[in-house]
C-alpha cells in the first residue's frame, strides 16, 4: 500500500503485490457466495406456490440491452485503466465517470425491472421462486452499486490530484472487481434469464 | 466489505491528508496504555487479544455446559425448562464453536505465522486489527440477546429450518443468531484473506512453500477452508435472515419450501468447518511432538500433502451428515465412501506422529502430554466417526448421544486438548514466563481424566438410545448411572480448566524468582525460536535468510559423519537479540474498531429500529472513508531509519529480494 507509493514493486515472493492477491482471493470466495445463490434460485425457480414466477414474467430483450450497457462497461474499464497507466488523467478520469454512468444505467434498469415485476404481481414474499429471484439479483445490484462507489472515489481522488499514474495498480484491482461483477451477470443471465423452464 | 474499500488505500502517502483525517481522532503513536491495545496493528497484541477473548468465552460456553449436564444429572429434574434448556445447548455449541475455538486457533495464527516465516507483520495490519473488533463485536452482539432479545437462539448450532423460522422461534434469538455470525464470518473472511497474503507473499528469503513449518502449512489451509466455506454460511444466514425479517419464503414448507435447503448449506459450510476447528490442533502437535522427540517431523511433505488433502476432501462430505434427511440412495452411498476415504489422510498424519516419536529422545513435558492425548483422544473420534460412515450404523446412530460422544472427542479431544498444549508450548514466547510444569501436568490429567468422564460414557448412552437435545429422561431406561458419571466428569474439566487458570496466575508472580526463559527453552526448531521471548515488537532484528526446513535447529545442530545430531552452537549465541532500533512497524490506528462499532449498531437496527441502522451505517462509512485516507504509516511517526525507504519487510540487499522473489514459484 503505502510500500506501493514508495516501491513501484514491492519486493513479495509472489511477485504479485498485496493488495492485488487480496482482491483475487476476495474474488475466488465471492464465487461460493454467488454459487449459493444461483443453486438457492435453480432449486425454487419454479416454486411458485400457485402464483407467477419469475419466468413467467421476464423481459430478454429489456434485459438483454441492460446486460449489454453492463458489458461495455467493463471495456470502458479497461480503457480507464489504460488511460491511467499512460499517465493521460484526464482521459482517464473521463472513462472512470463513464463506466460508473453505465452501471448506473444498468442499477436503474434493475429498479424498473423490479418495478415492473412487483405491479404485475410478483412480491418479494409471492412465493419461493420470487424471493430467490429477488434475492440472488438484489445481491448482485448491491455489488455493483458498491462498484460505483469505488468508481466515483476513484474518479473524485484522481481530481484531486491523490490519483496519479504510479497508483494506476489501484484502478486495476477496482477493475478486477468490476469485471467479476460483470461475469457474474453473464452467468446470471444465461442460467435465470436465457435458459427457459420447464 | 473490508476488502472492497482497499483499493481506495493507495491514495494514501499523501502527507497533505495525515494528520487528524475529519479532524476527530489523532494517530495514535504506540505505546503500552489502554489506547494502545484499542488502536494496535501489532500482529502480536492481536493474538494476545484473539486469545484472551477466546478463554473467556470459553468460560462462558463452560458454564452452559456445566448447566446442561446439572439438568442431565439426575432424571427429570427440573432446573431448567424446556425452552431455556433448548436456548442454552444452542448458545454452548455457538460459543464454543465460533467464540471459542476458532478464535483461539487464530490468537496462534496471528501471532506466529509471521514469526514462522520470517516476517514482522501480516500483510494488512489495520486488517487484521478489524478482523479482531470485528470478531469481538459479533460476539458480544451475539451474546447480548440473553438481555435484550429475549433469550439465546434456541434451535442448536445448526439451526435447522423450519425450527428457526419465526412460527418455532418467536423470540429474537435466531435473529441473534444469524447477524452475529454474519459479523463474525466477515471477520473470519478478513483475516483469512490478510493471513493467506502473508503465507504467500511474506515469506524471508529462502523460506519457500514446502519449508514452511507444518503449523503454518495446517493454518495456511485453514484460511482457505475459511476464505471458500464462509460466503456458504453467509448465504443461508442471509436467507434465514431474510425469512425472519422480510418475510421471504425460503424456508417455509406450507409454500413449497424445501427445509433441506439449509441443511445443504449449512453443511456445505459445516464440514470444512470441522477441518478448520481441527487442523490448527494437527499443526500445533506437528510443531511439539519433533521438538520433544529431538527428531525431525517423519515425512513433511506427506504431512503437507495429506492436510491439502483433507483440505480438499472435506468439501466433498457435509451429506454424510444428513444420511436420514432422505437424499436417497445413491447420495447416501456416494457420501459413505467420501467419508470413508477422508479417514485416509488423517491416518497419515497419525501415524507420522507416531513415526516421528519412534526412536525418539522423549520428553514428557506438559506440552508433550497434551500432544500426544490430542493423538490418541483424536483416534477414538476418528474411529467413532467411520462408524458413522456406514450409513446404515448412522441411522441407528443419529440424533443420540453417541454423536454427541464422537464430535467431542474430535472437537475437545482433537482440538481443545491440541490448543492447550499450544499454550504451554508457546507461553515463554508469548509472554517471557514459562507456565509451571507441576502444575501443568496436574491441570492435564485432570482435565483428560474428566473429559473422558464426560464424553466416554456418551457413547454408551448413545447406544442404549438416549437422544441428544431433550431437556431430561425418565428414570428405568437404564440412563441414570452413566449421566450422573457424566455430570462429574464435566466438573473435572471445570476444575481443570479453573486451575489452568490459577496455574497462569500463579506461575506468573513466580516468574519474578526465576530465571528467565531465553529465546529457545524447549530446544525447538522453528523461526520463532530464534528471537527473544517475550517476541519484540519489531520481530526480527535482521531477516534471516533460510536454508532448510527446521533453519533454526540447524544453527544450532549439524549432523555427523555416523550421522549422530551434534551440537555445533549454543542458542543463546545464535539467536537474534531484539535489540535492533529504528525499524519502521505500521503506525497503529483507531478506525478498525470504529468501523467495528458501526455494524452491531447496524445489526441491532434491523432487529429493533431501522434508525439505529442509519447511525451505524454513517459510522462504518466515515471510518472506511478515513481509514483509506489515512496513510498505512504515519508520516509524522518518530523513527530513526536513515534510509529512509519505510517499511521494508527485507534486507536492503538487492541479491536477497531478488532470492526471495524466485522463491514464489513454489505458489
Amino acid at each position: 500500500m503505502s510500500t506501493a507509493v514508495l516501491h513501484d514493486h514491492p519486493p513479495t515472493n509472489t511477485g504479485i503485490s498485496h493488495t492485488k492477491l487480496a482482491m483475487w482471493l476476495f474474488l475466488g470466495s465471492e464465487c461460493l457466495l454467488f454459487g449459493g445463490l444461483i443453486s438457492t434460485y435453480l432449486l425454487y425457480k419454479t416454486q411458485g406456490n400457485g402464483g407467477i414466477i419469475p419466468a413467467d414474467i421476464f423481459d430478454i430483450p429489456f434485459t438483454s440491452i441492460s446486460s449489454f450497457v453492463l458489458l461495455m462497461s467493463s471495456l470502458t474499464m479497461v480503457l480507464a485503466l489504460s488511460s491511467v497507466t499512460r499517465g493521460d488523467m484526464h482521459r482517464g478520469k473521463a472513462w472512470l465517470v463513464v463506466t460508473a454512468l453505465l452501471g448506473g444505467v444498468f442499477i436503474g434498469g434493475q429498479v424498473y425491472e423490479f418495478t415492473s415485476f412487483y405491479r404485475e404481481g410478483l412480491g418479494y414474499t409471492t412465493n419461493p421462486a420470487s424471493s430467490a429471484f429477488y434475492t440472488l439479483t438484489g445481491f448482485h445490484g448491491v455489488h455493483v452499486s458498491l462498484g460505483i462507489v469505488m468508481l466515483m472515489s476513484l474518479f473524485v481522488a484522481a481530481h484531486q490530484g491523490k490519483l496519479k499514474p504510479e497508483n494506476a495498480e489501484t484502478v486495476e484491482i477496482v477493475g478486477l472487481y468490476w469485471h467479476f461483477v460483470d461475469i457474474v451477470w453473464i452467468f446470471i443471465f444465461t442460467v435465470i434469464y436465457l435458459i427457459p423452464v420447464e | 466489505m473490508a476488502i472492497i474499500e482497499e483499493p481506495l488505500a493507495l491514495t494514501s502517502g499523501e502527507p497533505a491528508v495525515a494528520e487528524r483525517p475529519l479532524g476527530v481522532l489523532t494517530r495514535p503513536q504506540g505505546g503500552n496504555g489502554w489506547r494502545d491495545w484499542l488502536s494496535t496493528v501489532d500482529h502480536k497484541r492481536i493474538g494476545i487479544m484473539y486469545g484472551a477473548a477466546a478463554m473467556f468465552f470459553f468460560v462462558v460456553g463452560g458454564s452452559e455446559a456445566l448447566l446442561i449436564r446439572l439438568q442431565l444429572a439426575f432424571p427429570e429434574q427440573g432446573l431448567l425448562s424446556g425452552q431455556l434448556y433448548n436456548e442454552i445447548f444452542t448458545m454452548h455449541g455457538v460459543t464454543m464453536v465460533f467464540l471459542f475455538i476458532m478464535p483461539l486457533a487464530a490468537a496462534f495464527a496471528n501471532y506466529l505465522i509471521p514469526l514462522q516465516i520470517g516476517a514482522r507483520d501480516v500483510a494488512f495490519p489495520r486488517l487484521n486489527a478489524l478482523s479482531f473488533w470485528v470478531w469481538l463485536s459479533g460476539a458480544l452482539f451475539l451474546n447480548s440477546s440473553w438481555l435484550v432479545g429475549g433469550g439465546g437462539a434456541d434451535c442448536g448450532w445448526f439451526c435447522y429450518s423450519p425450527n428457526s423460522g419465526i412460527v418455532f422461534s418467536p423470540s429474537h434469538g435466531v435473529d441473534f443468531y444469524a447477524l452475529g455470525l454474519l459479523i463474525a464470518g466477515i471477520a473470519s473472511l478478513v483475516s483469512s484473506i490478510n493471513l493467506i497474503v502473508t503465507c504467500l507473499n511474506m515469506r524471508a528469503p529462502g523460506m519457500t512453500l514446502f519449508r514452511m513449518p507444518v503449523l503454518t502449512w495446517m493454518l495456511l489451509i485453514t484460511q482457505f477452508l475459511l476464505a471458500f466455506a464462509l460466503p456458504v454460511i453467509t448465504v443461508a444466514l442471509f436467507l434465514l435472515l431474510f425469512d425472519r425479517l422480510f418475510d421471504s419464503q425460503f424456508f417455509d414448507p406450507a409454500a413449497g419450501a424445501d427445509p433441506l435447503l439449509w441443511q445443504h448449506l449449512f453443511w456445505i459450510f459445516g464440514h470444512p468447518e470441522v477441518y478448520i476447528i481441527i487442523l490448527p490442533s494437527f499443526g500445533i502437535v506437528s510443531e511439539i511432538i519433533p521438538t520433544f522427540s529431538r527428531k525431525p517431523i517423519f515425512g513433511y511433505s506427506f504431512m503437507v500433502f495429506s492436510g491439502i488433502a483433507i483440505g480438499f476432501m472435506g468439501w466433498g462430505v457435509w451429506a454424510h451428515h444428513m444420511f436420514v434427511s432422505g437424499i436417497g440412495p445413491i447420495s447416501v452411498v456416494a457420501f459413505s465412501l467420501a467419508t470413508m476415504f477422508i479417514a485416509v489422510p488423517t491416518g497419515v498424519k497419525i501415524l507420522n506422529w507416531l513415526a516421528t516419536m519412534w526412536g525418539g529422545a522423549l520428553r514428557f513435558t506438559t506440552a508433550m502430554l497434551f500432544a500426544t492425548a490430542t493423538v490418541a483422544m483424536f483416534t477414538i473420534g476418528g474411529l467413532s466417526g467411520v462408524t458413522h460412515a456406514l450409513a446404515p450404523a448412522d441411522t441407528q446412530q443419529t440424533d443420540t448421544y453417541y454423536i454427541v460422544a464422537h464430535f467431542h472427542y474430535v472437537i475437545f479431544g482433537g482440538g481443545v486438548i491440541g490448543l492447550m498444549g499450544g499454550c504451554y508450548f508457546w507461553w515463554p514466547k508469548v509472554f517471557g514466563y514459562m507456565l509451571d510444569e507441576r502444575r501443568g501436568k496436574w491441570h492435564f490429567w485432570t482435565m483428560l481424566v474428566g473429559f473422558n468422564l464426560t464424553f466416554g460414557p456418551m457413547h454408551v448412552l448413545g447406544l442404549q438410545g438416549m437422544s441428544r437435545r431433550i431437556d431430561t429422561y425418565s428414570s428405568g431406561f437404564g440412563f441414570e448411572f452413566w449421566n450422573l458419571v457424566s455430570t462429574i466428569g464435566s466438573f473435572i474439566i471445570a476444575i481443570s480448566v479453573a486451575y489452568f487458570i490459577y496455574n497462569i496466575w500463579k506461575s506468573k508472580r513466580e516468574a519474578v524468582d526465576r530465571p528467565p526463559p531465553g529465546p529457545d527453552p524447549w530446544d525447538a526448531r522453528s523461526l520463532e525460536w530464534s528471537i527473544p521471548s517475550p517476541a519484540p515488537v519489531h520481530n526480527f532484528d535482521y531477516v534471516p535468510v533460510i536454508e532448510s526446513q527446521d533453519d533454526w535447529w540447524f544453527r544450532k545442530y549439524t549432523i555427523n559423519d555416523d550421522d549422530k545430531v551434534v551440537r555445533i552452537a549454543d542458542p543463546e549465541m545464535v539467536a537474534q537479540k531484539g535489540d535492533a532500533t529504528g525499524v519502521h512497524l505500521p503506525s497503529p490506528s483507531f478506525w478498525p474498531l470504529v468501523l467495528a462499532l458501526g455494524l452491531p449498531l447496524v445489526a441491532y437496527g434491523l432487529i429493533f429500529n431501522l434508525w439505529l441502522c442509519v447511525i451505524g451505517g454513517i459510522l462504518a462509512a466515515v471510518a472506511i472513508y478515513s481509514w483509506a485516507l489515512e496513510p498505512v504509516d504515519d508520516p509524522d511517526a518518530h523513527h530513526d531509519d536513515s534510509d529512509g525507504d519505510g517499511a521494508d519487510d527485507l534486507p536492503n540487499d538487492p541479491a536477497l529480494q531478488e532470492a526471495s522473489r524466485d522463491d514464489g514459484g513454489g505458489g
